[in-house]
């Protein structure tokens, strides 16, 4: 019924191996990106950018970054926040450093600086695995942290520690800074999004992310058949840390425009991209998205109904957003393991053959 | 369910109109490390609104309307409530936080709507020259720091050369605030100055109070908040730390900070830009309109503690400026651009605290348009266990405002030639 499979050929390997082989899949994205670009930034207010959307499309970039690492080349890693401060400060001395270059390649070159960072915290993946890498990563994540307190180069030596983003413009439209509007702030991080998911999805499927996938699978077995792990797993921690930067840069100079490194980059931050990923589905980019859909949307909409809806106070609905937002992690993970992307490929299956299953 | 989750996404979509009440958003947190002093400060805040209004029937004849908000002292929340609340016609904010301060300080600037950081947040805010919606009356950190050095002065009859005096603080932008002048002050009087940070939340402090034991320093200070506090007091306690030698910020004074080490507590002190106690003639109006009525805010067992004295007094100067800003325009509704003129225009004096029922609750001090800071008076409380009460054992008196003037000047300036900021006063 949705979906009409009858007359869709596929007449070159291209047209088969595209991203969306289906014809309503293809459509439907169309329209979502028709909506994201040219309908959203007509409606979309304050509110809505800075305390949804915007949290939205960064944790997603973050979320892909991770999901290539751990998702697709499972290395399993813990330092997501402190990679995120990487791009953050490294965003932060190049606006300050070279003013006169357009944040567009300053946020790229935060993403290429993490990258390098990342790629050394990578090394040790060469001789430990799983767990114990999961525990080396996780020294990077306090280091980096104790790194940006530490030193006061990296905050321009400003009193308090903290980085404020100045105001910085693309095609004479401030993007970071006070006087930004919400539209605009949403097409820079979607611009970004876009481009990192096209990226991201292309890598996955190439011959990149069959090495990736093979590592994952069973290291062993890869080297044996003429995979290199050391180019595969250090690029994988490269690829994954240039998103990861981007993530942090637009996080610090477009989301919060002020941050200090120990409450914004925290260890609860690591956690909390491993969740998305986790409960999103590892390996999917798709998965990206919704993990990082769930854990931020669900907690402003479980506030906005608690308390503005019902009229709860303040801390009982925070406290029971944590218990539902708990409870419905436990209940996604017990229905389906394998995260919401999977859901939706299940959904997916039973929705194309619907109404006739057999 | 269904329809409920319906009007909260009709409430978010949809701008509220703007409301004929004074409101004034309470971006509070009851949860999270930082729960301890978060939650008297709410209920301090909320009471005194409850009392106006019950009492008065608001301001001016304006009922008041808070909006509370939860931030859990969480910048990305801050964001979240600041961004929920703007367009509810809010006044005037107060995050309680300093990190989410400094997120507002531009934010609000270019939004039009004033914040008053009371005693906390950015210190250079103090030059209302530069910043212009950013008021942090009475007193700020520096006076602080500055304060708690005159403490140590007037015990040691004015001459500290030689001692050493320790500063253990919250590892971020609230803890970082007062070492600069910690370390011009250092200069003058010719102290030792060691900096021990703690990084948040603070619950392990063991190594900086290893070292405490071993250095001995003479003087203790201490910039914490929430779980912190207690940790350092019990951690003093432990490693047998004179009390009367260690001083608390305001934020590191409260009943919940010295109470779970007992005994041992006795005698710590901390610094207070507000009295306390609960012997003023306006507790009898929170008996009688806000606890007999039922309408006490939070549980309603924090009344009269430290903090929530705080809470009171962030509330009255908040309702007072509201009042000067009637005043001024002569009408009783308000817009953010008046209540700005309002709190600039504020200056308390004995009599009006006299009026308002809460005699030397504060010091005296007169905001003007180049002086967002106040007079910067400090004075000393000081904690008797057996009691368990604080006292004032130093009335607010000023600080070296000349060392503090010259480097709020500095860091102003600083910030000004940042964002490129032309002074606001003629």
């Amino acid at each position: 019924m949705f979906y009409r499979e009858a007359g869709d050929f596929k007449t070159s390997y291209s047209a088969d191996n595209q991203t969306f082989p289906i014809r309503f899949d293809r459509y439907r994205y169309y329209l979502v990106l028709f909506v994201a670009f040219l309908v959203i930034p007509f409606i979309i207010n304050d509110y809505w950018a800075s305390a949804i959307l915007l949290p939205f499309l960064i944790y997603a970039i973050a979320a892909i970054g991770l999901n290539i690492l751990v998702g697709y080349c499972g290395q399993l890693s813990l330092g997501t926040g402190g990679f995120m401060a990487v791009g953050a400060y490294a965003c932060y001395k190049f606006m300050t450093s070279f003013p006169d270059i357009n944040i567009f390649f300053h946020v790229l070159f935060s993403g290429g600086v993490t990258a390098i960072v990342c790629v050394i915290f990578g090394l040790p993946s060469l001789r430990i695995k799983g767990f114990y890498l999961a525990v080396a990563t996780l020294a990077a994540q306090f280091f980096l942290v104790w790194l940006f307190n530490r030193v006061p180069w990296f905050y321009n030596y400003s009193a308090s520690g903290q980085i404020n983003a100045p105001e910085r413009t693309v095609f004479g439209i401030e993007v970071t800074g006070p006087n930004t509007e919400a539209w605009a702030v949403y097409l820079f991080c979607l611009v970004f999004l876009v481009g990192s998911a096209i990226i991201a999805r292309n890598l996955t499927r190439g011959m990149t992310g069959r090495k990736w996938m093979a590592i994952r699978d069973m290291d062993i077995a890869a080297e044996i058949i003429g995979v290199n792990p050391l180019t595969a797993k250090l690029s994988a921690f490269a690829i994954s840390g240039f998103f990861i930067g981007i993530s942090g840069a637009l996080f610090f100079s477009v989301y919060l425009g002020a941050v200090e490194v120990g409450e914004a980059f925290g260890i609860n931050k690591s956690f909390l991209v491993v969740f998305m990923i986790i409960i999103g589905g590892l390996g999917s980019i798709f998965g990206s998205f919704a993990g990082a859909a769930f854990l931020v949307l669900l907690p402003v909409l479980l506030k906005n109904v608690l308390v503005g809806g019902l009229g709860w106070p303040t801390d009982t609905a925070a406290h029971f957003e944590f218990l539902i937002v708990g409870a419905l992690i436990i209940v996604f993970l017990i229905m389906e393991p394998h995260g919401l992307a999977q859901l939706w490929r299940v959904a997916k299956e039973k929705l194309r053959l619907w109404p006739f299953p057999h | 369910m269904k329809k409920t989750f319906v009007t909260a996404v009709a409430a978010m979509m949809v701008a509220a109109p703007a409301m004929a009440d004074l409101v004034f958003p309470s971006l509070s947190y009851r949860t999270g490390p930082y729960a301890a002093g978060g939650i008297p400060f709410a209920d301090g805040f909320a009471d005194y609104f409850t009392v106006l209004n019950e009492r008065d029937g608001g301001i001016g004849g304006e009922p008041i309307r808070m909006i509370e908000c939860e931030t859990g002292y969480n910048t990305e929340k801050g964001v979240e409530c600041y961004e929920a609340t703007k367009g509810e016609g809010a006044l005037v904010y107060q995050p309680l936080s300093t990190g989410i301060t400094y997120q507002l300080i531009p934010k609000t600037t270019a939004d039009g709507i004033p914040m008053h950081t009371l005693g906390y947040g950015r210190t250079s805010a103090a030059n209302g020259n530069v910043f212009s919606h950013t008021f942090n009356y009475p007193a700020n950190y520096w006076d602080g720091a500055s304060g708690a050095i005159n403490h140590i002065l007037e015990i040691n009859d004015g001459n500290i050369e030689g001692k050493r005096i320790a500063l253990v603080y919250h590892n971020s932008a609230y803890g970082k605030e007062p070492i600069r002048t910690l370390e011009e002050l250092q200069k003058k009087h010719g102290f030792e100055l060691t900096l021990l940070p703690v990084d948040h939340p603070g619950q392990e402090q063991k190594s900086q109070w290893l070292q405490i034991r071993r250095e001995r320093p003479d003087y203790v200070v201490m910039w914490g908040w929430g779980v912190m506090n207690q940790v350092a007091i019990q951690e003093a306690a432990n490693v047998r730390f004179p009390m009367e030698n260690f001083i608390g910020i305001w934020w590191s004074g409260g009943d919940h900070d010295v109470l779970p080490a007992g005994a041992a507590s006795d005698g710590y002190k901390a610094l207070a830009f507000h009295n306390v106690g609960d012997d003023y003639p306006l507790y009898d109006d929170i008996q009688k309109y806000v606890v007999d009525a039922g309408k006490a805010a939070g549980a309603g067992d924090q009344i009269g503690t430290v903090v929530y004295n705080r809470g009171l007094y962030a509330a009255m100067l908040t309702a007072e400026a509201a009042k000067e800003a009637q005043k001024i325009h002569g009408v009783s509704t308000l817009t953010p651009a008046m209540m700005r003129d309002g709190l600039e225009a504020l200056s308390m004096t004995e009599e009006r605290m006299i009026g308002l029922g809460m005699p030397n609750f504060g010091p005296t001090f007169e905001a003007s348009c180049e002086n967002h800071g106040g007079g910067g008076r400090v004075g000393v409380v000081q904690w008797d266990a057996e009691s368990k009460s604080w006292s004032l054992i130093s009335d607010f008196k000023p600080t070296d405002s000349e060392l503090i003037g010259a480097l709020i000047e500095a860091d102003s300036a600083a910030y000004a030639a940042e964002n490129n900021i032309e002074p606001q006063c003629k």
